[in-house]
């Protein structure tokens, strides 16, 4: 199924986008650059209101970068392109509340497809986030929980090879957050996706991702691009106790934390030189990251 | 629920007392004023009274007419000054000038262009109808959540599909407050063309006859109390309609 096929699923080569309200301009992206491997799990860790959602948008094709390109699969994206699940953080909004459950998830497949394979697609993808019970419901009859799964079916029903959310478990509880984690890290082996994942939550992140890459406040930009060296298999205890989880934790805490000083106050932080990791993590950045540091420091 | 249903008919029985106990004490005349008992044996009179129900059937079907046609010029209107704000900008000055004109006033007008016809009452229901129905559309189309039509995009959903999945539903609640309010008015309209007017068949027509000469004002009141009925199950109906069909709407349960 890969193998085949050269070259980065997302490639994104400089991408800056600025918002303008009026008179001014709030600079969102500032030549940002990634790539994400077929079948890879990338999360983009961030501070809130760093820009991820607007680079997440980007790659999905629902906003043109005032600058640089994006490319998917090596062809340059213009508009939503083909093969592509999106989920969003706001199941309540994004969901149609006046269709059923099934309706919903039959809404994001090709209007081209005919009817015997819309139910079956749908039935299927009903069956994998284990809602096969709610589908003649409505998404205001379900828990939240619930109703992000059907979003996530409505993805899934287009058997994507590229699913993009936006902090998708940010508006769940906790319990319900695992699960719906768990339930991410099992489809995508069945649908063999790559899966390009917007959060803010260090432990989310390294959980569910094959790499982690972190951005810095705004205007974002990589400050690191953390190989999460676990196997593919997570378990909600046994890997957040393990070794390399709570390393990798520290680490992008740390970079996280520098990230924020470097774009806001200038003062040091504590504690940096107290782990004694602080050797590996200023090794970890991604080359781009010099550029960058600078690029904040003159703000 | 029932306790409100009980406290809403000690009003009304409360209501109708006063009535009662204002015409037998003779603080107002009996004939000028009739007391309660006297309306309703109106309306017992009037039920069987086979003029008075064509004149029903004759207001009603107008008005059923002219809030169709409302709704038929009102929706599509609302949907286009909704989604381009050129046109909506360049309708505004005209909107707001002709919107507080009360249609009433418009009456000699239209029996002047249109005739004494059963048109004209239609007519004049029509134009008062369509403002609220039309604002109310407007109002709805930019109502829209930006990501529920973002989610259109995102699953490259085409655009007659997003208007008839995702437009149109999502506008469907307010469309409907719009026609319940215009349906109150556009039944004011006809009654009182129909009063001013005369010449025709109709609940204002039976009033305005009942009224002069031998002045049964009995037969006044209840004729008022059957044209008032009319638009309390109109009301009744549409909030139904809401309830059975857009249960999922916020809207249409704050609206019962």
């Amino acid at each position: 199924m890969r193998g085949d096929l050269v070259g980065s699923m997302v490639e994104v080569d400089d991408v800056a986008v600025a918002f303008r309200d009026g008179r001014s301009t709030t600079t969102v992206l500032d030549g940002l650059s990634l790539h994400v491997e077929r079948d890879e799990v990338v999360c983009l860790l961030g501070p809130s209101g760093c820009g991820k959602s607007t680079l997440l948008r980007c790659l999905a094709g629902l906003r043109a970068p005032d600058r640089g390109e994006v490319r998917l699969r090596g062809e340059p994206v213009r508009g939503v392109p083909d093969g592509l699940g999106v989920v969003f953080q706001d199941y309540g909004r994004s969901l149609l509340p006046w269709s059923t459950v099934a309706r919903n998830v039959e809404f994001g497949l090709a209007a081209d497809l005919d009817r015997s394979t819309r139910r079956a697609r749908t039935e299927e993808a009903l069956e994998a986030v284990g809602l096969a019970d709610a589908a003649g419901r409505r998404p205001g009859q379900l828990s939240g929980g619930m109703q992000q799964r059907v979003a996530i079916a409505r993805a899934l029903a287009r058997r994507p090879d590229l699913l993009l959310m936006d902090e998708p478990f940010a508006s769940v509880d906790a319990l319900t957050r695992a699960d719906l984690e768990d339930l991410l890290v099992r489809v995508r082996r069945e649908y063999a996706m790559t899966v390009v994942l917007v959060t803010h939550d260090i432990d989310e992140s390294i959980y569910l991702a094959d790499r982690v890459v972190v951005l810095s406040p705004r205007p974002a930009a990589v400050v690191a691009d953390l190989a999460v060296g676990l196997p593919r298999e997570r378990d909600q205890i046994a890997t957040r106790e393990s070794e390399v989880f709570v390393h990798l934790r520290a680490q992008a805490a740390e970079l996280l934390r520098s990230g924020l000083s470097r774009s806001g106050a200038h003062h040091g932080h504590p504690g940096v030189g107290e782990r004694g990791e602080r050797g590996p993590v200023v090794g970890v950045g991604d080359d781009p990251g010099d550029g960058v540091q600078r690029e904040h420091l003159e703000r | 629920m029932s306790r409100a249903v009980l406290r809403g008919l000690v009003g009304v029985g409360v209501f109708l007392a006063i009535g009662e106990v204002v015409g037998r004490i003779g603080l107002v005349p009996p004939e000028l004023l009739p007391p309660t008992s006297a309306v309703l044996a109106g309306l017992v009179e009037i039920a069987g009274d086979p003029a008075f129900r064509a004149d029903v059937v004759a207001t009603v079907l107008a008005w059923l007419i002219g809030l169709g046609v409302a709704v038929g010029i009102a929706v599509p209107a609302g949907v286009l000054l909704g989604s381009v704000p050129g046109i909506r900008a360049g309708t505004r000055a005209l909107v707001e000038f002709l919107r507080p004109i009360p249609s009433v006033a418009l009456i000699p007008l239209a029996v002047v262009l249109i005739g004494q016809g059963p048109a004209s009452k239609i007519a004049l229901a029509v134009y008062a109808a369509v403002w609220p129905i039309l604002f109310n559309t407007v109002h709805a189309v930019t109502e829209v959540d930006p990501l529920l039509r973002e989610t259109a995009a995102a699953f490259r959903v085409g655009r007659r599909r997003t208007l008839a999945r995702i437009v149109l539903p999502s506008m469907a609640p307010f469309v409907l407050t719009g026609v319940r309010l215009a349906a109150a008015v556009a039944l004011i309209l006809i009654v009182s063309t129909e009063l001013l007017v005369g010449g025709g068949r109709g609940i204002g027509e039976y009033i305005a006859q009942s009224g002069t000469g031998g002045g049964r004002t009995d037969l006044v009141l209840a004729a008022a109390i059957v044209a008032g009925l009319v638009g309390l199950a109109a009301n009744a109906a549409l909030t139904a309609v809401g309830r059975r069909w857009l249960s999922w709407s916020p809207e249409s349960a704050a609206a019962s």
